[in-house]
């Protein structure tokens, strides 16, 4: 019996003397390239947030939440309106988007995956995703502006809910073929109807995954800039309707930014960063309502 | 077969205990699940070639084979889950206390609550252990509390899970190990009393402690329910069944009391599987 007291001879070596120096090198070289690589992607957000921050801040004041714009020259006043109108327009754009998005998306996934119908909405989805912003608001000037003889906020929004729809749905078909298909055989064996495990178990599970696209839609819509200038022009005055000429944070921005005066342009720094507060708090929020419960 | 057995048709009632059964019921019959010159067909292909099968109510009926030889394809048409899958059909009946499954009268949702199924793989949903529980109830539209309570308690009891994780009702049922998670899903399968429970290799992901409970479960739960199992595991089969089908390229080569399949089976290719020489 030929009993060994260790491993053969180069039993556990490729090289004969250990792991080779140019390996470790390389090794070390790729993990470096990828943190470094890593990293680089924080810098512009990071650069956007501060240079936001920084020429935002020092104007920010409670009246800027409560007061209109001021005429060009004078020094005073807010933009209360044009969150108003922001507020709206992306509200009425998730009004009307959210639920074809999503009821959509649950036809395609769950009624009938491979239907004409079905593959038909995919593609057109994702072609709708490659469109310019540009061209829904040129889209809902011709439809909704010309035919009501209206700027307003009503087409604005509906210039918004055609650019986020696609997004919606997608991210939703994802959220629903990403539920187990273990959990709807569970729920049509205990004798489930389509409806019950669509909403009961399938819904459910993808809200999480549902809520972050909308979110995405919801910061792609409130940025926007050309499509509100298209349909909601802009207006000094605060809102009374959904059919007049609405304010917005973007068409503000976009507007002040560009006048000869100091003061307008630092409001329209506020703007900016109001803006990007306003849709970090609200996904930080939705985060946090639509975390999953049990995982 | 008597007049007035329940049709699979009627919604069940969820004040039936499996315990206060009736007389005939009671008495057991011997041609509980009739399957007759059964074919079924996903797409071209034909899975199963003319299965003629009698089950018997509460008894453990085991079906064996290899991998693709139907087993579970049969066993998914009794409560006819098969027909989730698109492109399938069938030819032949499956009857129930003497009622075709596929008859015109019969709601096919009537039909699975009746018919309890356990999984391969466990499939909780992701929902506390209590909700997972009621949610059979839940779906007939129950909303008594004390109704539900006594469920849940009931049907843990009956899957021997209670004592484990009566402390802990409200947590996520995602928390429970293997073995537990396949007991609970066992538990919410016979939570709204069905008559007849379908289980589709519910160990082979478990480990063997987590069988052996599994196994005494079942042992348990055929004073109230017929059981169908699948299994590839020809030791549980040999273990928990009293009736064996041995199933081959979609053919029902033997049919017969386990202890003769194990010991004397009248088909050569039975012995030469069971004795491990293929498959």
């Amino acid at each position: 019996m030929n009993l060994r007291a260790s491993a053969p001879k180069n039993f556990f070596t490729l090289h004969g003397k250990g792991t080779p120096p140019i390996r470790l090198i390389r090794n070390g070289a790729l993990t470096t390239l990828c943190i470094a690589l890593s990293l680089l992607t924080l810098v512009p957000l990071f650069s956007i947030i501060m240079l936001v921050v920084k020429n935002g801040f020092p104007l920010l004041s409670f009246s800027l939440f409560t007061q209109l714009p001021p005429p060009p020259g004078l020094e005073e006043g807010g933009f209360g309106n044009a969150i108003i109108g922001t507020f709206l327009m992306v509200g009425i754009a998730l009004l009307l988007a959210v639920p074809i998005g999503i009821l959509a998306a649950i036809y395609i996934t769950e009624y009938a995956p491979a239907s004409r119908v079905s593959v038909a909405v995919r593609f057109v989805a994702k072609l709708l995703t490659g469109v310019p912003s540009i061209i829904c608001g040129v889209f809902a000037f011709a439809v909704v502006v010309m035919t009501t003889r209206q700027f307003s906020a009503l087409a604005g929004g509906i210039a918004l809910s055609i650019l986020i729809l696609p997004t919606i749905l997608l991210t939703a078909e994802q959220a629903l073929l990403g539920v187990p298909n273990a959990y709807r055989e569970a729920s049509f064996g205990l004798g489930a109807t389509p409806l019950q495990t669509i909403f009961r178990i399938v819904v459910p599970d993808a809200m999480p995954a549902i809520m972050t696209g909308v979110m995405l839609a919801v910061a792609r819509a409130a940025g926007e800039t050309a499509p509100v200038l298209f349909t909601a022009l802009f207006s000094q005055n605060w809102i009374h309707s959904i059919m007049e000429p609405t304010a917005s944070l973007s068409a503000l921005i976009y507007n002040f930014s560009t006048l000869p005066y100091a003061y307008q342009v630092k409001m329209a720094w506020s703007a900016s960063l109001i803006l990007v507060a306003l849709v970090t708090i609200s996904n930080v929020c939705t985060q946090l309502f639509f975390s999953p419960k049990h995982r | 077969m008597s007049a007035e057995k329940p049709t699979m048709s009627k919604t069940p009632e969820l004040s039936h205990h499996p315990l206060e059964l009736t007389d005939d019921f009671a008495a057991g019959e011997a041609n509980f699940i009739q399957v007759r010159d059964f074919k079924f067909f996903y797409g071209e292909k034909e899975a199963l070639h003319g299965i003629n099968l009698t089950i018997p109510s509460r008894k453990v009926t085991a079906f064996i084979g290899p991998s693709g030889c139907g087993k579970s394809t049969l066993l998914r048409n009794f409560n006819r889950m098969n027909e989730l899958i698109p492109g399938v059909r069938h030819e032949g009946d499956i009857s129930i206390h003497g009622t075709s499954i596929y008859d015109p009268s019969v709601e096919i949702i009537a039909l699975r609550r009746r018919i309890g199924m356990v999984f391969q793989k466990s499939n909780p949903f992701p929902m506390s252990i209590y909700e997972n529980i009621v949610y059979p109830l839940r779906i007939t539209g129950e909303k008594n509390r004390s109704v539900l309570d006594v469920t849940v308690e009931r049907s843990l009891r009956s899957a021997a899970l209670w004592d484990e994780v009566k402390d802990r009702l409200h947590e996520s049922a995602l928390g429970l190990s293997g073995g537990q998670m396949q007991r609970l899903c066992i538990a919410r399968a016979v939570a709204n009393s069905p008559e007849i429970l379908l289980m589709d290799e519910p160990c082979s992901a478990l480990d063997p402690i987590a069988t052996a409970k599994v196994e005494e479960l079942i042992t348990e739960l055929k004073r109230d329910f017929t059981i169908v199992i699948v299994t590839h595991n020809m030791q549980q089969a040999s273990r928990v069944s009293e009736l064996t089908a041995f199933f081959y390229l979609g053919n029902l080569i033997e049919f017969d009391d386990t202890q003769k399949i194990f010991t004397n089976p009248a088909n050569k290719q039975t012995e030469e599987y069971i004795t491990g020489r293929f498959g």
